[in-house]
């Protein structure tokens, strides 16, 4: 951290962000604290690995999983997993037929309580433009090459409702435990950009 | 609006990038954008469907070459300036010169930010008004075009779908995001076929399931 005395001069939006946080600030406008709060939260305590350990109970406990696909906003709430861009949640289960992706094209919206903030490329205009359009092309690009008999369904999540994908459990996996099958859960499983697979 | 935040459908757009191990925020005014929006959302400034309609008000073509946080810092500026929060001189000198603006604001403290980011703050409306369709209803997605904030893509409008499932109530969008009056309404599931959507040559069993209010669709007679 010490390289204060070879810092870039500061850009253009670095200034505008500076300028605007102390005006909100001294106006009392934010809060300081609060600030840090809001970025060690998401930048510390949430993200994929909350929506790993969801899909991995769903996977090991029949209950568990009936309680998600009926209402995943109570059931996650249940757990401790809820909150701004998550109150409103539905689960949609991947099987041998059916593939689902989720996309917001008229923005970026995503279950931030169960998987952090979206990367990058789930904001940007190619994955919006293209998900509802040619949902199994854009899987090409995440190298996932879908058979011709699946169904695919593409979620829009253009209103309140933020979804999950319960991604197919795969064979071979009958004697891992719930600790071992969170570990193979990625985040791009969970918006239905990929598959779980024992290979990672 | 037509915007072209409405961009679903297009082509030609270009590839997706995908960084490996991508980190949350890539720079640290990243991070300051993000928490000053969530603060000023969290102190009651404005909400959710303001900052979505500020950011559609971008011109397109910064719109699609600014960073994602450029286009928060943006909408976060313009909503300010519009709140009578700061002035156009405040945020180009960084050096507060109109104190009496945002005089008696309360900012959001830490445990009512900590509250909202980790319990479950239902957004439905508790009103008592009956749904105007329920699943299975053919419907008609509304040919509608209007100026101020909506959430109807354009590849829908018009388009055959089936009602899936009844949300619950929640406030307009198109109203809310522009200070009122609310209209609090039914949000349905629909499921729109590919092929309803883009022609015979879309797989066959292919199909795009997305939220409507009340407001965006009709009875298909």
């Amino acid at each position: 951290m010490a390289e204060t005395a070879h810092r870039a001069p500061l850009s253009d939006v670095q200034l505008r962000v500076k300028a605007l946080e102390s005006l909100l600030i001294e106006k009392g406008a934010v809060n300081k604290d609060a600030l840090d709060a809001i970025i060690d939260h998401y930048e510390n305590k949430v993200g994929p690995h909350i929506g790993a350990s969801v899909v991995a109970k769903a996977w090991t406990d029949p209950d568990f999983k009936a309680r998600l696909m009926e209402n995943a906003s109570t059931a996650l709430a249940e757990l401790g997993y809820s909150g701004i861009e998550g109150s409103h949640m539905v689960v949609v289960e991947n099987t041998d037929r059916i593939h689902n992706l989720v996309v917001c094209t008229l923005c970026s919206c995503y279950p931030w309580p169960v998987l952090g903030l979206p990367p990058n490329w789930y904001k940007s205009t190619p994955y919006r433009a293209k998900a509802v359009r040619d949902p199994r092309g854009l899987l090409k690009e995440f190298g996932l090459e879908l058979a011709e008999d699946t169904e695919v369904r593409v979620w829009d999540s253009n209103a309140e409702i933020r979804y999950l994908v319960l991604p197919k459990r795969p064979d071979g996996t009958e004697n891992m435990s719930e600790e071992q099958l969170q570990e193979l859960v990625t985040r791009d499983s969970m918006v239905g950009a990929g598959l779980v697979s024992l290979q990672q | 609006m037509n915007g072209i935040h409405d961009i679903g459908g297009m082509d030609n757009i270009g590839p997706v990038s995908i960084e490996k191990d991508e980190p949350v925020f890539h720079d640290d005014w990243e991070r300051r954008v993000y928490a000053m929006t969530l603060a000023t959302m969290g102190a009651g400034i404005f909400v959710t469907d303001e900052v979505r309609y500020m950011t559609e008000t971008i011109p397109p073509a910064d719109y699609l070459t600014f960073k994602y946080y450029e286009k928060w810092l943006y909408s976060l500026e313009q909503l300010m300036l519009q709140k009578q929060v700061v002035t156009r001189e405040e945020l180009d000198s960084g050096v507060v010169s109109a104190p009496e603006l945002a005089a008696g604001m309360e900012a959001a403290p830490v445990e009512r930010m900590q509250y909202g980011m980790a319990n479950r703050i239902p957004a439905f409306v508790d009103a008592d008004i009956p749904p105007k369709f329920k699943a299975g209803d053919v419907i008609i997605a509304r040919n509608t075009n209007p100026l101020h904030h909506t959430r109807i893509p354009r590849y829908i409008r018009g388009r055959r779908g089936v009602v899936e499932m009844d949300h619950g109530i929640f406030l307009l969008p198109d109203t809310n995001a522009h200070g009122g009056p609310d209209k609090p309404q039914h949000v349905y599931n629909v499921r729109f076929t590919a092929r309803e959507l883009w022609g015979e040559e879309a797989p066959e069993k292919d199909c795009v399931y997305i939220d409507l209010f009340d407001d965006y669709m009709d009875l298909a007679e």
